[in-house]
């Protein structure tokens, strides 16, 4: 049963790191579902949240992200019909009923999970200064923030995703 | 299909090392699957044990880590200490399941 062993060819441990830069829904969840299931085969996750994607771990925004239905053309919908006040809101709870159907958890229980498997999350130093954020608006599963020399110390040797 | 003799079993694996006969499953199997990951098992383990088995007669399919966080009353963090080396697949390896294609 060699594929137990969460190894890479070079018999390292495999560690994964995923960069979230992206606040909105649908940008949100591919990062963390990701992160998460590497965690769920035995390969070590790290998190590293920068830009909008600092809304993810944001406690007041974390449970109200939304889906662009501006500028996005796999939406289906003529941008003026997008822009029509309530839009995104709407599009935003009809994908959010679709993911409970899935049984897909929420983002912060996701957050949550992540937390307990064991994946470390950080958030960008540079962003928070930016959003003018302190540590008491994250969500306390933030291990660190870390500024950009930093994040490359913890990445050493990881296979990186940008989203 | 490969076979292996597990527990004084000869039982059928797929390619990932996944029992591909639930019915074929015991005990003893379970402990001699578990004991190649690396893990003893306990009552703890038993009862992830025994809920996935259950519900995957019920459902057809092994149920994911979420599910089974959800329903067998143990919690995201006890999977991680009874299977550290990914309770996503580990829990139904030593049931004798499928390997789960869940993402959560």
């Amino acid at each position: 049963m060699s594929e137990e062993k969460p190894v890479s060819s070079e018999d390292k441990p495999r560690k994964v790191v995923i960069i979230c830069s992206k606040g909105t829904l649908d940008m949100a969840y591919p990062g963390l579902i990701l992160a998460n299931a590497a965690r769920m085969v035995g390969i070590d996750a790290m998190v590293f949240f920068t830009f909008w994607g600092m809304d993810i771990i944001t406690k007041k925004k974390m449970d109200k992200l939304k889906v662009a239905t501006v500028g996005n053309p796999s939406m289906g919908i003529p941008t003026f019909i997008g822009s029509i006040p309530g839009m995104s809101a709407l599009a935003s709870s009809m994908m959010k009923k679709e993911m409970e159907k899935l049984e897909l958890p929420s983002v912060p229980e996701l957050v949550e999970i992540l937390d307990a498997s064991g994946a470390e999350l950080y958030a960008c130093q540079m962003a928070m200064d930016m959003f003018k954020l302190t540590r008491d608006d994250l969500v306390p599963e933030i291990k660190d923030v870390l500024d950009a020399m930093e994040f490359w110390e913890k990445a050493e040797g990881a296979q990186i995703v940008f989203v | 299909m490969p076979t292996e003799t597990i527990a004084g079993h000869t039982i059928e694996l797929d390619a990932n090392g996944f029992m591909t006969d639930a019915a074929a499953w015991n005990r003893e199997i379970a402990l001699e699957m578990a004991a190649r990951v690396g893990i003893e098992l306990t009552d703890k383990h038993w009862k992830v044990i025994e809920f996935c088995r259950k519900d995957a007669k019920e459902k057809g399919v092994a149920p994911g880590l979420r599910r089974i966080t959800k329903n067998a009353g143990v919690s995201m963090r006890d999977m991680y200490q009874l299977f550290p080396k990914g309770p996503g697949k580990l829990a139904a390896l030593v049931s004798g399941l499928p390997k789960p294609k869940s993402c959560v």
